[in-house]
């Protein structure tokens, strides 16, 4: 029974030994301030790995949602220096974020391209209309007042930042979705065998499109939240964000392979990587070994993940 | 080889599947293992081969004692496992599944790809298949992955053979072909554990017969000395009567169902029937005859050539399995494992996939009516499990079949096509299904039953369809769907 336990809390396990070392060297990590701190800084990473998670759980995979965040976080800002009314700015934002999801599922189900190419070449080409869009340069002097654009990344609900409320919100949203409803259960379905689902009449093309828009969806919802933050829009924006969302995802107990994996898993994934970032920070390591820590981090996951089974 | 197996216990998560089993097995012998569903058949060979570790209970293989902790060990003493669930690797070409780990190389490590082609054709030869050695395992139905797994066996050099419903998927013919092998080797002295739920091929192959029910080795006699009904009386610990029921359904007038002309070129030609409301069509015919793949193309899930199909007499076009199930299409497939079942989801999730619309309301699941549709389904189809949360792939073989047949049922069909319904599930549970058969063609529901037992296609039809070669041979009123005139027409005879 107690082995058992220790599978399933594999991560969370971790997550507590992670915290305990790091406290231990700085007391100060399990400041509230401090741990605010953190929720804030995974907020955007978190909407990114929430989409990336529906993604692997059908066995695909997304490389492109760096690339979406980059080009709606610049649509959006780009609305915004014009004039648009913020509302109008960050709907279109989001709106194009969705259609580069649904272009990524169309490329997918009806061109029948496995993901990783499919998403690496969609990948390349949001990259390019960001640089073709935004001239290369950045779009900045967003918000010299307050509006609920800058509300959206800066401001906060007593006293807990914006992007946490946000990111929590989504979180409750689509852990209803992956365990109570049809769609989710398609979700873990065409991960687990998509022959047997497709002739178990279910339209698996159709679930597999609304999978990518929705990735594409909260790629963007993180752009809006990192541009509002750093109140102007780079092309180069997200770059690598594919990646630390697919390792939150790994860490968090989900196969590669689909089928297997659940939300709350990703979450204690992303908080095991924000908590490195933020602990090695605190205790002043230099940013250059922080990337090793990482890495390796992840690496040791997996593998004791491997020995469970 | 004789094997002697004493005192085997085992549980799994607590319950306890095996209870003191003794099990003996003489050198050269076949020996039949029965039981329901679930008794601990293929549980007591995984201990035996060292796919599982037993709880208690001691192993001598030829006097010696023994302990397997891995199947590869039981292999390199000569004992072989023909699993239930097959172990093809489709992406492999049938060269490759044949010699998987066991390659035949030179001294330099190059591998020897016509010793291989060499020694697998003989194989091949022996159990009288022909396929080519570079076709990917995969595109070759489960009847001839079947035959791979079979060859595979023959490759090694065995003294022990355990098969586990080998002949689940095959036709008589094949059956009978493996039989001739199986007493070839018995000649050289290789014993034998084969499990089924065919009772004729029991009684017509083997020796010995043991019987286990919910774990306990409850019958241990010589083939001659006992018969059908105390076969199943010890199987099932109780009578069930007569193996089929009776037909009671009447068609109607009208056709449910009409194909025209539907060809795939290679596969099937200017295939027509129709089936009436309420009625059972069965469709017979050898491996290849093309029966699944025509199954596939009504169904939606096989791009066909030509042909029309018509619903109530008007006509439809199906192009997908959504179209199908729309139209109250509902289908069984043969290969549960592919194409029936998710393996990690849970019976109860399994069953809910095919009419999860029913289930729910706006999307959302509603877990009460679903918890107790799913439990009224497993009582009525009797799927031996302690929760619907169990995954399916900790089933027993025949239980995971249940639980396709439990999701299709659950979305109420018109017409249902069922390719290999009763595969791997034993007499008991054999016969409810039956029972369902014929109560869903007595509320008028359409059947189509593709089968290649013999028996239960003449019992269960009120005609019977013969393929051949992908062409219908002929179709037979029940009075003359007798098992000559089936596999004469089968055969290409006429
Ligand atoms: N890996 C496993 N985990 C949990 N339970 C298991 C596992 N393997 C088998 N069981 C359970 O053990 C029991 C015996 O299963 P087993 O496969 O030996 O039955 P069987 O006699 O071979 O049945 P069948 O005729 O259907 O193949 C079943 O109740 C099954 O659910
Ligand atoms: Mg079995």
């Amino acid at each position: 029974m107690k082995a058992l336990d220790i599978r399933k809390h594999g991560s969370l396990i971790g997550l507590l030994i992670l915290t305990i070392i790091i406290t231990s060297m700085n007391p100060n990590f399990l400041s509230t301030t401090n741990l605010l701190n953190v929720l804030l800084q995974v907020s955007v990473n978190a909407l990114i790995s929430f989409g990336m998670l529906f993604v692997i759980l059908t066995g695909g995979i997304d490389l492109s949602v760096g690339a979406i965040l980059a080009l709606s976080s610049a649509i959006t800002a780009d609305l915004i220096v014009q004039g648009y009314p913020p509302f109008v700015a960050m709907g279109a934002g989001l709106l194009c974020g969705a259609i580069f999801g649904v272009v990524n599922g169309l490329v997918i189900t009806k061109g029948k391209i496995q993901p990783f190419i499919a998403t690496l070449a969609t990948m390349t080409i949001f990259r390019g209309l960001t640089l073709v869009y935004t001239n290369g340069n950045p779009i900045s002097g967003l918000s010299p007042e307050e509006t609920v654009f800058s509300f959206v990344g800066k401001g906060d609900i007593l006293s807990i930042p914006v992007p946490v409320i946000i990111f929590l919100i989504v979180f409750t949203i689509l852990m209803f979705v992956l365990g109570k409803t049809t769609f989710g259960r398609y979700t873990y379905a065409i991960g687990g065998n998509e022959d047997a689902t497709k002739l178990a009449g279910i339209n698996v093309d159709r679930v597999k499109i609304m999978i990518y828009t929705l990735s594409g969806l909260l790629a963007a919802l993180a752009g809006i939240i990192l541009t509002s933050r750093l109140d102007s829009a780079q092309s180069t924006a997200g770059v690598g964000y594919e990646l630390d969302a697919i390792a939150a995802v790994v860490l968090g107990g989900t196969s590669l392979a689909g089928g297997r994996g659940r939300i709350t898993g990703t979450l204690i994934g992303i908080l095991i990587l924000g908590v490195i970032n933020n602990g090695l920070n605190m205790l002043d390591v230099s940013s250059f070994y922080q990337n090793v820590v990482k890495g390796s981090v992840i690496l040791l996951a997996i593998l004791l993940d491997r020995k469970d089974k | 080889m004789k094997i002697e197996m004493k005192s085997i216990s085992k549980s799994f998560y607590g319950v306890q599947v095996l209870k003191k089993v003794d099990f003996t097995l003489e050198n050269a012998e076949i020996h039949a293992l029965m039981g329901e569903n679930g008794a601990g058949k293929s549980t007591l060979l995984k201990i035996l081969t060292g796919v599982y570790k037993r709880d208690e209970g001691t192993i001598l293989v030829d006097g010696v004692e023994k302990v397997y902790n891995h199947p590869i060990e039981a292999e390199k003493d000569g004992i072989v496992f023909i699993h239930q669930e097959l172990n093809i690797l489709p992406n492999l070409t049938v060269l490759e599944n044949l010699f998987l780990g066991k390659e035949i190389k030179n001294s330099l490590g190059v591998i020897n790809k016509k010793k291989m082609e060499e020694k697998a054709k003989t194989a091949l030869k022996t159990l009288n298949v022909n396929f080519p050695l570079d076709m990917l395992a995969g595109e070759l139905s489960v009847g001839k992955q079947q035959m791979i797994e079979i060859a595979k066996a023959l490759l090694v050099d065995a003294k022990l053979i355990i098969m586990d419903e080998p002949t689940a998927a095959l036709t008589e013919q094949e059956t009978s072909l493996l039989f001739n092998v199986i007493r070839d080797l018995q000649a050289k002295g290789v014993s034998f554990i084969y499990i089924s739920h065919r009772m004729e091929e029991i009684f017509e192959v083997c020796d010995v017969i043991s019987i286990l029910r919910d774990g306990v080795h409850v019958m241990n006699k010589k083939i001659s000395e006992t018969d059908f009904d105390e076969v199943v009386r010890s199987m099932v610990g109780r009578e069930i009567g007569d193996r089929f029921p009776k037909l009671t359904n009447t068609p109607e007038e009208n056709s449910r169902l009409e194909v025209e002309n539907l060809t795939k070129k290679g596969l099937f030609e200017n295939v027509s029937f129709y089936v009436k409301k309420g009625e059972i069509l069965g469709v017979s015919g050898l491996m290849g005859a093309g029966r699944t793949e025509l199954a596939h193309a009504i169904f939606g899930s096989l791009k066909y050539d030509s042909g029309t199909t018509k619903i109530n007499g008007e006509k439809v076009k199906i192009k997908s399995p959504i179209d199908a199930k729309n139209h109250g299409i509902a289908f069984i497939t043969e290969d549960r494992k592919s194409e029936g079942l998710i393996l990690d989801f849970s019976i109860e999730d399994n069953i809910l996939l095919a009419d999860a619309n029913h289930l729910s309301k706006f999307g959302v699941l509603k877990q009460s009516n679903i918890e107790k549709r799913v439990n009224e389904l497993i009582k009525k189809i009797n799927i031996k499990t302690n929760t619907s949360k169990q995954p399916v792939k900790s089933l027993s073989g025949g239980n995971q079949q249940k639980v396709v047949f439990a999701k299709w049922l659950q979305t109420k069909p018109d017409i249902l096509i069922l390719d290999e319904p009763t595969r791997g599930v034993d007499v008991g549970a054999k016969k409810e299904i039956y029972n369902i058969i014929i109560d869903l063609a007595s509320q008028g529901v359409s059947v189509i039953l593709i089968s290649s037992d013999l028996p239960e296609v003449i019992s269960l039809s009120n005609r019977v369809m013969v393929m051949h070669e992908g062409k219908i041979g002929g179709i037979l009123q029940k009075e003359d769907a007798t098992q000559e005139n089936i596999m004469k027409i089968a055969t290409g005879g006429n």
